[in-house]
Order: C-alpha cells, then structure tokens, then sequence
C-alpha cells in the first residue's frame, strides 16, 4: 500500500468523514431547495460566519472532553468578556483594539484557571464545578451589568468591522477560527503535553502511575478552554455589536453537543478538535437549512437532540465493533 | 556476576508503612543485586504489594533505609522512581486504550524535533526495534485496546527497557498467561538478567520461582522472614516460611451431624473466569474454598447465588434447579450469599441497623405492602441480640459500626431468611481477633444445627480450622478437594499454586 492509498484510506474510515459528509448532504439538500443557500455572496458568508464562534467554544470544549472532563461555564465566561468588551471601550477611550483581544484572552483564561484550579485540586468532578461556575460567573455578569447593555455605537468602527468583513470573501471571524483550529489541531497531535491530555482521558489511574503532570496539564487544558471562551467573548461583541448580561446563554450545551457530534468521545481519550469544529458547523448550519427544507422551527430542537443520541449511539457502535476486530485480530 | 565490593542494584531495610491504624508493613527488607532475578513471595496480606508500591515511588515509607546503588533516596512520586531507573509492571497492565502501542511506549518522553514535535517516525522505528529485540511481533500502530493481557504486559516491558531501567519490578506477571506466555515472558526476562539489570519477580507459582530465579525473599504479615539462594531451599521450606503458624488452635471447630447432600453443583463454566465447577455440599458441613485472590472462588459463589452469568452447568438445592442469574429466586430456595465486601455489597450503609437487618426479608414483613418501624425492630432484634451486634441502638447508621460489628450485620441479615445454604467470602476479612472467634463460633453452631454452609477464604488456618473439607481452586477450576483430615498448609497451598494435573501426579 502506497502512502496515497493509505491516506484515502484513513480519511475514508476516520471518525471525522462521516460528521464532514453529514455537513455536506446538509448544505446540498437546501442548496437544491433553494439556490441561495449557498450560492449567494451573503449565503456564503453566513454559512461560514454564523458557526464561527461556537467553534472556538467547541474545539476548547473538545480539549478538555478529551482529558474525560467537561467545562459547562463557557456560555457565561463569554458572556462576561463579551461585557468586558464593551466596557473597555467606553471606559478607555482610544484603547488599541489588539490590547482588548488581549485583555479578553487573558481574563477568560483566569476564569478557566479557576474551573481548573477547583477540578484539578478539590478532586471534584468537573460536570459539578463548571455547573457551578456557569451560575456563579453569570451572576457576577448579571450584578455587573444590571439592566444596562452595551450598543454598537459604544465600540468602534473599526472593531465591528472585524465582526462583519471578509478577506478574500472569507469572513475575518471565520479566518480567525480556522488559525485557532489549526494550531490547536497541531497542539494536540505533535506535542508531547497534547498527547498527555489524551492518554489523561483514556486512564487517569494509569496516567498517574506513568507518572504525568495530571494536574499541570488539566489546569492548561481548562485554561484554553477559558481563554478561547474569551477570544469567543470579543468576537461576539464585535459581531452582535450589543451586549446584554444574557449573551452566550446555552452556549455551553451548544459546544459540547458540537464536539459530542464531532466524534469526541464524552469519556474522554479520544476525538478531535477538527471533529468538533465541524460538528460545530453541523449543528448551526442544521438549524438554518431546516426552515429551508420545510421543517418547522419547533423541530429543529428535536433534529439536534436526535443528532446527538445519534452521534453518540454511532460512536458506541463503532467502539464495539473496533473492539472486537482488535481482539479477533490478536487471535490470528 | 557481579563483585561482592559493589553494592547491590536496590537495598531496603526495616521499612514500615501504616495506613492509618491499618499496619500494612513492619519490616520490609529486601536486597537486589544485579545480574540477578529476585523472588518475592508470600501469602495475600503478606505486604509484597505495599513493598512494591513503596519502591515505585507510590507510597511512602514511615521508617526505614531505601537505597538505590548504595544512595539513600526519597521518591515521592512515580515520574522520580521512573527517572532513577526503576520500572514496575503491575499485576493489572496499565496502558491508555485509546492511544496506539507505540505512544503508550514513550508517554512523557516521546523524542522530539524542532517546535517540541513528536518524532513519530524515530518513535515507530524504536518501538519496531524493541519488539524485535524482545522477539515478538505486535503492530506498533494498533490500538492497546483489545491486546492480551501477555502482550499489554510485552508492551510494559518494552517501556522499561526504553527506560533503560536498571531495577525491573513485576507483580506477579504470570498471573493471567498461558503457558507459552510464560515462557516467552521468562526468555525476555533472562536476557534482562544477563544485561545487568537487577529483576523483582513476585508470584504464587513455585514452578516458576524454581524455574526462573535465583534468590528468594519471603515476608509474612508485613515483616521480612528470610532470604535464600533457591539453590539451597526447597517448595516445603518455603511454604512452611510463609505459613509459619500454629495453625489449628484457635478453633472452635463443633462435631456436626452431617446429613445429604443440599447443594449440587454441576458442571459449571463462564469462559475466561472459571471452568467445569462442580461440587456439593451437606447439610450440616462446612465446605471452604481455597485458593489464592483472583482465582475465581468469589466469581463462582457470586455465579451459584445468580448475580454473575454463566454459559452451562446447572445448580441444584435439594433437588430443586436454581435458575440462572435470580437472586430473588435463589433466595426463595434458601440461598444466602454474603458478599465479600460488606461495605459495597453488603450493607446499605447510610440506614439503620434494623433496616439493613430486615432487608432480605422485607416482603414478609409488610402489611398491605407497608413495612412498620415496630415490627422492623422487632425482627432485627431476634438476630441482631442472636449475633451480639454492639450497636448503641437499631438506628444506628450501619456505617458507623465496626468492621466486626458490620459483619455480624449482614450475616443477621442472611441468617433471617432462614437459609438452608449459607454462602460466606471472606467473612473475617479486616476484622479484630475476638470478633473473628465469635464469627468462626456462629458458623460452626449453625452447621450444628444443620445448614449447609460454603466459607471462601484467603486465611489458611481459618481454612484449616474450620472446613470439614477443603475444595481448592487454581485459575478458575478445581485443582483439589482435600479431607479436614489430610488438610495441610502445605497440601492446601500446593494445590493453590499447581493446575489440577500437577496436583495429581
């Protein structure tokens, strides 16, 4: 077998092809209903554009899926750097748009800090942490923010520029997701702490008796996760150009149910960010070809979750079936 | 060989560890020279795996002298006992599933290129070299998941050899191997040897401590008893180290009438955990199952009472068939299974002693599908005052008694079924001398008074004392069923370390 060959073949039976041509057979059936779909400069834009910050949720949510956890406070770490957003530009004139992405890198990566810090060292599982800190981090946006909100024509031009513009007909936001996705990709696969976040998720007894950095490398993977909940926060301003203390409600279920569609494995050890990301393509694209195709709006909720049992039965399938083909393969 | 002036690979003297006021190790003293394959040996409890958890830089000691090439050195976690050169291979293999063979080789210190990135093609090619220097053939891009246990423990090995490992600990390796798995396992282990490194090898088969060892070091209830070339010992000598006791006088063994067969078991078998069981029991006799931990003894009782599956073989109480997997049914014939771990399995350990008491017996205690606290108590105090539970009162949270007392709690639980069979694992497991008597004395009065009772234990002289007969198991079969008259430590432990054909010869 050549190389070419064994590619082919890699991409045929990887996990990922099937969420891509899912994808595919979407965007092709409302693309036939109706042309504009995708074949229109604003049909294109959003098909790209719409899924592109809950992409950078999901491949942060897949990072810490794959160490057998799970981070429910990304919604609220959004929206609470979201407000940030704005509040710096109206509370420092002039400040450089850069120094903002900064500051919301930053701030969402501490609040991730702190998700990690409590699972990493209280030793309680991390469904029960972040579910605690999506209620306590959007309590803190809710008191913050009170019944105000941030408006458009609170930031600048050139800021909500980057929410709306395309390079080259693709969306700024879009092209700022795909780099994330790539080096997150590459993190994960050549470097020696990616690799430790998934042998972490396929046996934490075992990781220990390797002797790992367990708590080192939990605490970095729910850093990015924050940190990309962040990134996400200032996209969002920069996209919706309003802010309220409700911004990225339910965002968390959206993320995790994009890279459970993915193929990221919900206990951990294995999947990938690009699965997520394309699952995070999926689930929005989904809701918009629906009402495309005929499907009522109130379906579409319906659609998602039978997605997910979907993806999830698929995946215990497919484990079962590798399963035993491994061990009939021993036996020869 | 290596010069007497040099000193030896690994040396540990008068180590002790407790856990709380659980001692798990007095005196663990050990000394490994390289060029050298070490045995360790010992009855379950003895303090092998504390010892080994310690060098592994799992544990810590309490007191004592741990020295590495003559250095005193501290581990406190295993990444540092790793860095000083010592790889240990548990009983149960300890790999990722999900990543292939070759990353679960060089976990945390893949080789790497420019930008921090695995070299995966140099890790491929040094994974293939090692297989081929081990002799085997195993894909080096395949999944752990679904590898045998013997190649999982190949794969254990390659790591250490990566590691360059200078002291190579396994815990009873061959515990799950076939024959040619052993054998294969034993050349790559000589071949270590004769490198130079120093080897630890724990396990309860004799054979192959004959086989493949040089020295051997025995502990007993976690102390150091002595240390022999193999060449000047002999099986006896060594069972007799381990054993060590006076072993029938503590027991109040009461003569019974023993009358017909009540249980009948025949030809029971679950691929891969126990095969061809069969057996019966008397009423009024106590039938122990011996045999070392994870040889199937549980995995059959738990089988015959019909919580675990099994693909033939048929169950039979006073000629009645027990259907397979119903407990409820099985109960309703007049089984009772105490389970070996009474935390978990035993005990509901949030609710009242009265209420873990009447629990097996709830039905009959309800009206109109309602169970009163009156007649709870009422039933709970028949046995829980038969069994001397010492509880303040009924309500007490089973969970904040004693061991003992815990004990005495689920077997009042059984005993109130009324029970013609009585199925006890491990009943005196962890609890004090005096409470351990009294169970022994309950057992022994109600064989008297005529049930049928099986007792799985890893105690010989509880073993020896107590059973009327002594049904040995070895690697999920029977390997022995030895008279209260012809059972010795010595007959008991032979047959728990040979397959049934050795033990015939």
């Amino acid at each position: 077998m050549n190389s070419f060959t064994k590619g082919l073949r890699a991409f045929v039976t990887a996990r990922e092809t099937g969420i891509l041509l899912a994808l595919v057979i979407v965007i092709a059936a409302a693309t036939i209903k109706n042309p504009t779909f995708l074949f229109s400069s604003d049909g294109f834009r959003d098909l790209l554009l719409t899924p592109s910050i809950l992409l950078l949720l999901a491949v942060g949510q897949a990072i810490v899926i794959i160490t057998r956890n799970v981070d429910l406070s990304v919604g609220s770490v959004l929206g609470l750097t979201a407000y940030l957003t704005g509040r710096l530009f109206i509370d420092v004139p002039g400040i450089p748009i850069i120094v903002v992405f900064l500051i919301g890198i930053v701030f969402g990566g501490l609040l991730g800090l702190i998700n990690g810090a409590l699972v990493a060292f209280a030793k309680v599982p991390a469904l029960v942490i972040t579910l605690g800190t999506l209620y306590a981090y959007r309590g803190i946006n809710v008191v913050w923010t009170g019944s105000d909100r941030i408006n458009s024509s609170d930031m600048p031009k050139e800021f909500l520029g980057l929410g709306t513009q395309s390079i080259l007909f693709i969306p700024v936001l879009t092209i700022i997701a795909v780099v994330v996705l790539i080096v997150a990709a590459w993190y994960l696969r050549n470097r020696r702490a990616g690799r430790e976040l998934y042998a972490i998720g396929s046996d934490p007894d075992a990781a220990n008796l390797y002797g790992l950095k367990v708590t080192q490398r939990l605490l970095v993977a729910f850093v990015l996760s924050g940190a990309l909940a962040g990134l996400a926060g200032v996209l969002y301003a920069a996209r919706y150009g309003t802010v309220n203390s409700q911004a990225g409600t339910g965002f968390e279920l959206q993320a995790v149910g994009a890279a459970v569609i993915g193929g990221v494995a919900i206990f951990g050890g294995s999947g990938s960010v690009w699965g997520a990301a394309i699952g995070a393509y999926l689930l929005l694209t989904i809701n918009r070809a629906l009402p495309i195709l005929g499907v009522q709006d109130f379906w579409q909720r319906f659609v998602v979750g039978i997605l997910i049992i979907g993806a999830i039965v698929l995946d215990r399938v497919l484990a079962l079936r590798q399963a035993k083909r491994l061990t009939v393969a021993r036996n020869i | 060989m290596s010069n007497s002036t040099e000193p030896p690979a690994l040396e540990l003297s008068r180590i002790a560890k407790a856990f709380g006021a659980v001692i798990a190790l007095t005196n663990g003293t050990l000394q490994l020279r390289k060029n050298s394959i070490h045995a360790l040996v010992g009855e379950n409890g003895a303090g092998k795996s504390t010892l080994v958890k310690i060098i592994a830089g799992l544990y810590q000691r309490d007191t004592g002298e741990f020295l590495l090439e003559g250095e005193s050195v501290d581990f406190s976690s295993t990444a540092q006992s790793k860095a000083a050169g010592i790889a240990v291979i548990y009983q149960e293999p300890t790999l990722f599933p999900d990543l292939s063979v070759t990353e679960n080789i060089f976990m945390g210190r893949q080789p790497t290129r420019s930008l921090g990135r695995i070299d995966r093609k140099l890790m491929r090619e040094e994974a293939i070299g090692l297989f081929s220097r081990l002799g085997v053939r195993i894909d080096p891009d395949r999944l752990t998941l679904g590898l045998s246990i013997a190649d999982q423990q190949i794969i254990e090995i390659a790591k250490a050899i990566s590691l360059d490992a200078k002291v190579l600990v396994m815990d009873e390796p061959t515990a799950a191997l076939s024959g040619v798995e052993v054998e294969r396992l034993f050349t790559v282990a000589r071949s270590l040897r004769d490198e130079g490194r120093a080897l630890l090898f724990i396990s309860h088969r004799f054979d192959e401590v004959f086989d493949l060892c040089d020295t051997v070091t025995v502990m007993r209830d976690g102390a150091y008893i002595a240390t022999s070339p193999i060449a000047d010992t002999t099986v006896e000598q060594i069972v007799r180290q381990m054993v060590g006791r006076d072993v029938s006088a503590l027991f109040p063994k009461e003569e019974a009438v023993i009358g017909d067969d009540v249980l009948v078991v025949e030809g029971l078998s679950q691929p891969g955990v126990f095969h061809d069981v069969s057996f019966a029991v008397k009423s009024g006799e106590i039938v122990a199952l011996a045999g070392l931990v994870g040889a199937g003894r549980s995995e059959i009782a738990r089988a015959v009472f019909g919580v675990d599956p099994y693909s033939s073989g048929t169950v039979r109480i006073n000629g009645a068939k027990v259907p397979r997997r119903n407990p409820a049914a099985a109960m309703k014939l007049g089984l009772a299974l105490v389970p070996e771990d009474r935390r978990k399995q035993g005990l509901v350990l949030e609710t009242s002693v009265a209420r873990n008491t009447t629990l097996a017996i709830q039905r009959s205690l309800a009206k109109f599908g309602f169970i009163t606290d009156r007649a709870e108590n009422a039933a709970a105090r028949i046995w829980d005052s038969r069994l001397e539970v010492k509880t303040a009162s009924l309500d007490t949270e089973a969970g904040t008694l004693s061991g003992g007392n815990q004990q005495k709690v689920v077997l009042a639980k059984w005993l109130a079924t009324n029970p013609s069979v009585l199925i006890v694992d491990e009943p005196t497991r962890g609890i004090d001398v005096g409470t351990k008597a009294e169970v022994h004395r309950l057992l022994s009065q109600l064989a008297g008074e005529g049930m049928a009772i099986i007792m799985i234990s890893s105690e010989l002289p509880e073993v020896l004392g107590m059973a009327d007969r002594v049904l040995v198991v070895h690697e999920g079969s029977i390997t022995a069923e030895i008279d209260r008259a012809d059972a010795t430590a010595e007959t008991v432990m032979f047959a728990a370390t040979h397959s049934a054909a050795e033990v015939a010869r």
